[in-house]
């Protein structure tokens, strides 16, 4: 009976009905009684010293409770590398930079409390361009370290170095090597939902914050770091997750704005909401890591590639957050994408006076594998190879053991890359070219076994069944709507025997689950779901333990009922061996039987009446039943050549597309846009497809919309209006195409598929640019203006 | 100074006394308590606040509480009958059509009212209809399909 019941169908998302009704409670909906709002006054200037601030006006402002600045709370550094403080009290290094924050009564209030506060300024000399911030004599951005020593440079003591074999070598071996320069810009999350939250102390200075975190156990860990600092050492906290309005790497690190709630809250003693406003989200929120790269890379007569060599210059922005480590992420694809055996990459992130940068959706791996698959596509040219054959040539295999030492246990990469050029026609569209059109395409890989970047990157779950046949599923991660409650129940249900509608979840809250690293790296459904089936295990082998004992009084019970009502009936003769034994018996869609007759008239029995009986039965014999799981792989943390197998499995996949290119106007149309992905196993087909499609149109507008426009430090663009993304007018004919060749380590065989999509996207829209035009746009995003400019440059 | 206005919401009517610069969307959420309707832009560009007014869908941050006086507004609270979800809702649940679901109230409504104009629309027709709701999660595929099927039902 390997056949599933809810494994592999797309099961209706009908866990979240709260959704569709209105009901769904996300922050911006959540109040507490007595809550106060904040609000938060930031910089007028890009680099500046604090002089004075004056909150006396401010202060006599009917309505308002309390006004912070860096004067009023410790000055406790926090951040990737403690470069900044909560409040800023005598220097402000950008725009975002937090200078006062008020609670008050209203929104409204804490705003017009904002405009009454006067701080006085001195300008400093801004660096905002990462190279100018490099050379010396640049203005500096931090003056000292987190201890106080002084620093000569704006380059972040953060040296990102891989090397693999030897570069000389793989170019004495080259016969065609080409030299490329790409670069990638901001672009930001655009979660619809608003960041916000609100905390909230009890009378013994213990916090409950609610927030939107897809790391609640790392968060709370930081919360309860920065107590240590400011005398609430010891003291309790609870973060528990609202409905979250997305997250696509946004909320993976501890804001500014959360400590300044916590602050506010401690210091009026009541419960503070902060909401973000749309323009807020656009300036004071980090967005994608922008970056330069320098890439060469060489092949051999064969198209078998030699060496791949890249330098890479990171904007930093003026603090670390978790934008300064999307290095180590871009070592996966410029060290294991394809099979190259001699790499070296290097990464530079320096100090500007620019916003600085956070995670987003694929991490560093988008702006990387821009300049991977641009760079493949003119090596492949050089060497005169169909840039398809060229990736063919030197695709991953199941087997293959990269140069960053990552283990690549299944691979469908040669399927992907396949079926984009079935799909695309693309022999024939390479052949019979037509004028201003063409066909691009890029690979990926990807984590998607989870990313041991903590000392744990694992997940607890716990799992109890109640006496009405009701399973509550405690799991670690947080949903920020992609799906988890549906696909976790559906795995829940297969591996315990029971019925989706019977499974309930809470998620998002520390003081309901165990340890998670995060709802991060594609690594959910990888993780709990593993958690889940062993959990299963578990709980199913209590559940049986029960079933022996009480199924034979049960029927035997129902046996007497019969005979009490007809005195004619004539109990079978069983033999009730059969179901003696727990490990003989089995659970499936609410019924044990015994496995060695699945249908057995007498000896099936609905799970519920076997929880119903065996439960609550007097004293010594009640129980309950109840199981937990922790599950962490076997995986290794990078060393400190940054080699190690981090995950599990990789996730490998291809986009291609076809584009028109209006050579008048510059508009590019994506005529066809194949994404085929290696998924391991698709646990609940259609919501995968909505993580693919979602995945796909923010990676289209990655490669020709999307730029939070900077000048001199301050975001110009900060509404909806003036940042393009995708609408649904703007019709992307995608076809995605699953591939799953099942993964061994997967959660019946699953990999994760959250980020993949969007990663190839934009280089491949590039190339196939290059395709129709003969210009290759190297900076992202790749807009008329840019197209027009440069078929003007090459006439 | 306040103002009175009469309006009626989801069918129950409701006098209440505003400050003139209150927006609707204000006046919902904050005011009548109604939370489905969202603020995503607050400036007329994402329809995360699409309510029906006179069964024309507005982007309620934009619309003032006064220009309500007289008039019938319905949000997404408004849809469920008794226990019954609206086709629109159903589908969106057996299509996959939220992921996060803050900008699907909006839609939903969007939907709502141009399924009424549009009761047999083509996909392209539908996802024209939709263009001012912006979504980030769903890539909109999904959100066009339960909106077609959806069309079938009502
Ligand atoms: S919030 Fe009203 S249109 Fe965006
Ligand atoms: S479902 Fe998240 S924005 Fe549409």
């Amino acid at each position: 009976m390997s056949e599933y019941l809810y494994v592999g169908k797309s099961i209706p998302r009908t866990i979240e009905t709260d959704k569709v009704t209105g009901r769904a409670i996300y922050i911006d909906d959540l109040k507490r009684p007595g809550m106060l709002y904040g609000k938060i006054l930031y910089s007028k200037y890009a680099h500046a010293k604090i002089k004075n601030i004056d909150k006396s006006k401010a202060e006599k402002l009917p309505g308002v409770r309390a006004i912070l600045t860096g004067y009023d709370i410790p000055d406790v550094r926090v951040g990737f590398i403690k470069d900044q403080t909560v409040l800023k009290k005598d220097v402000v290094r950008q725009f975002r930079d937090e200078v006062a924050a008020v609670a008050a009564i209203s929104p409204e209030i804490a705003e017009e409390a904002l405009g009454l506060i006067k701080v006085e300024y001195e300008v400093l000399p801004t660096v905002f361009d990462p190279v100018e911030a490099m050379k010396e004599g640049a203005p500096l951005v931090h003056e000292v370290d987190a201890r106080g020593r002084p620093l000569k440079s704006n380059i972040l003591p953060l040296p990102w170095k891989f090397y693999a074999g030897d570069i000389e070598t793989g170019r004495k071996a080259s016969a065609y090597t080409v030299k490329d320069s790409v670069s990638t810009t901001w672009v930001n999350q655009c979660c619809m939902g608003p960041s916000g939250c609100v905390a909230e102390f009890d009378m013994n200075n213990n916090l409950t914050l609610y927030d939107q975190t897809n790391v609640i156990h790392l968060g709370k860990q930081r919360i309860m770091e920065y107590f240590a600092q400011i005398g609430l050492k010891g003291k309790k906290v609870r973060v528990v997750n609202a409905i979250v309005g997305g997250s696509f790497g946004t909320k993976l690190d501890t804001d500014i704005y959360e400590f300044i709630c916590m602050q506010l809250a401690l210091k009026t003693r009541k419960p503070v909401k902060i909401l973000f406003s749309r323009e807020e989200e656009f300036f004071a929120l980090p967005p994608r890591q922008p970056a330069i790269f320098d890439i060469e890379q060489g092949c051999d007569k064969e198209g078998r590639l030699t060496f791949r060599k890249c330098e890479a210059l990171l904007d930093n922005g003026a603090y670390t957050s978790w934008g300064a480590t999307t290095p180590s992420v871009m070592m996966m694809p410029m060290s294991s994408l394809y099979r190259v055996p001699n790499v070296s990459f290097e990464a530079t992130c320096v100090y500007t006076n620019n916003i600085y940068c956070q995670a987003m959706r694929g991490y560093g791996n988008p702006q990387a594998n821009f300049a991977v698959e641009t760079s493949m596509d003119t090596l492949a040219e050089e060497a005169g190879i169909d840039p398809a054959e060229f990736r063919l040539i030197n695709r991953n295999q199941s087997g293959d053991e990269t140069p960053q030492r990552l283990k690549i246990t299944s691979c469908g990469l040669e399927e992907c890359i396949n079926s984009v050029k079935e799909k695309l026609d693309w022999d024939k569209k390479k052949k019979d070219k037509k004028k201003a059109r063409g066909v691009g395409m890029a690979s990926l890989i990807h984590v998607a076994g989870g990313a041991r970047v903590y000392m744990s990157d694992g997940h607890g779950i716990m799992i109890k069944v109640d006496q009405n046949g009701c399973v509550d599923v405690f799991e670690s991660g947080t949903d920020q709507g992609q799906g988890s409650p549906t696909v976790i129940s559906q795995i829940v249900a297969e591996a315990l025997g029971f019925k989706p509608e019977d499974i309930s979840l809470t998620m998002g809250d520390t003081g309901l689950s165990l340890w998670d690293a995060g709802t991060h790296a594609s690594r959910h459904t990888f993780m709990a779901g593993n958690a889940a089936i062993r959990c299963c295990e578990k709980v199913k082998k209590q559940i049986l333990d029960m079933a022996v004992q009480y199924m034979p009084k049960l029927i035997k019970g129902g046996f007497k009922r019969k005979k009490r009502k007809d005195p004619d009936f004539v109990q079978p003769d069983l033999d009730y061996s059969l179901i003696s034994n727990p490990e003989d018996m089995d659970i499936r869609d609410r019924m044990v039987f015994p496995k060695s007759d699945p249908d057995h008239p007498y000896f099936k029995m609905d799970v519920r009446e076997i929880v119903r009986s065996g439960l609550h039965v007097g004293v010594g014999d009640s129980r309950v039943v109840v199981a937990e799981e922790f599950y962490d792989p076997p995986t290794e943390m990078l060393d400190r050549e940054m080699k190690g197998n981090l995950s599990m499995t990789y996730a490998f996949g291809t986009t291609g597309v076809e584009v028109e290119v209006d050579e008048e106007t510059g508009e590019v149309t994506i005529l066809k846009l194949i994404a085929a992905h290696d998924v391991g196993k698709a646990i609940n087909p259609t919501l995968l497809l909505g993580q693919v499609y979602g995945a796909v149109y923010t990676g289209v507008g990655y490669g020709l919309t999307e730029e939070i426009k900077v000048v001199n430090g301050r975001v110009m663009n900060p509404n909806f209006r003036d940042y393009k993304m995708l609408t649904a007018k703007d019709v992307i004919p995608i076809t995605p195409v699953v591939v799953e060749p099942g993964d061994e380590a997967g959660p019946f065989g699953a990999k994760g598929i959250g980020e993949p999509g969007l990663v190839p996207t934009a280089p491949a829209i590039a190339n196939a640019i290059y395709d129709a035009i003969g210009v290759r746009i190297t900076d992202l995003p790749i807009t008329p203006e840019k197209i027009l400019t440069a078929l003007n440059d090459k006439q | 100074m306040k103002r009175s206005v009469l309006l009626t919401v989801n069918g129950e009517r409701h006098e209440v006394l505003i400050e003139p610069n209150l927006t609707l969307l204000e006046l919902l959420r904050e005011g009548l308590n109604l939370k489905g309707a969202k603020e995503a832009c607050g400036i007329g560009a994402c329809g995360a606040c699409t309510v029906l007014m006179d069964e024309k869908p507005v982007n309620a941050c934009i619309v003032l509480a006064l220009e309500a006086e007289g008039k019938e507004i319905e949000t997404i609270e408004g849809l469920v009958k008794g226990n019954d979800l609206h086709p629109l809702q159903r589908s969106f649940i057996d299509h996959y059509s939220f992921q996060c679901g803050f900008c699907t109230p909006g839609t939903i409504m969007t939907a709502k009212a141009f399924l009424h104009r549009n009761p047999k629309p083509s996909r392209d027709e539908v996802k024209n209809g939709i263009a001012g709701n912006i979504c980030r999660c769903t890539g909109y595929e999904n959100i066009v399909d339960g909106i077609l099927n959806a069309a079938k039902e009502i």
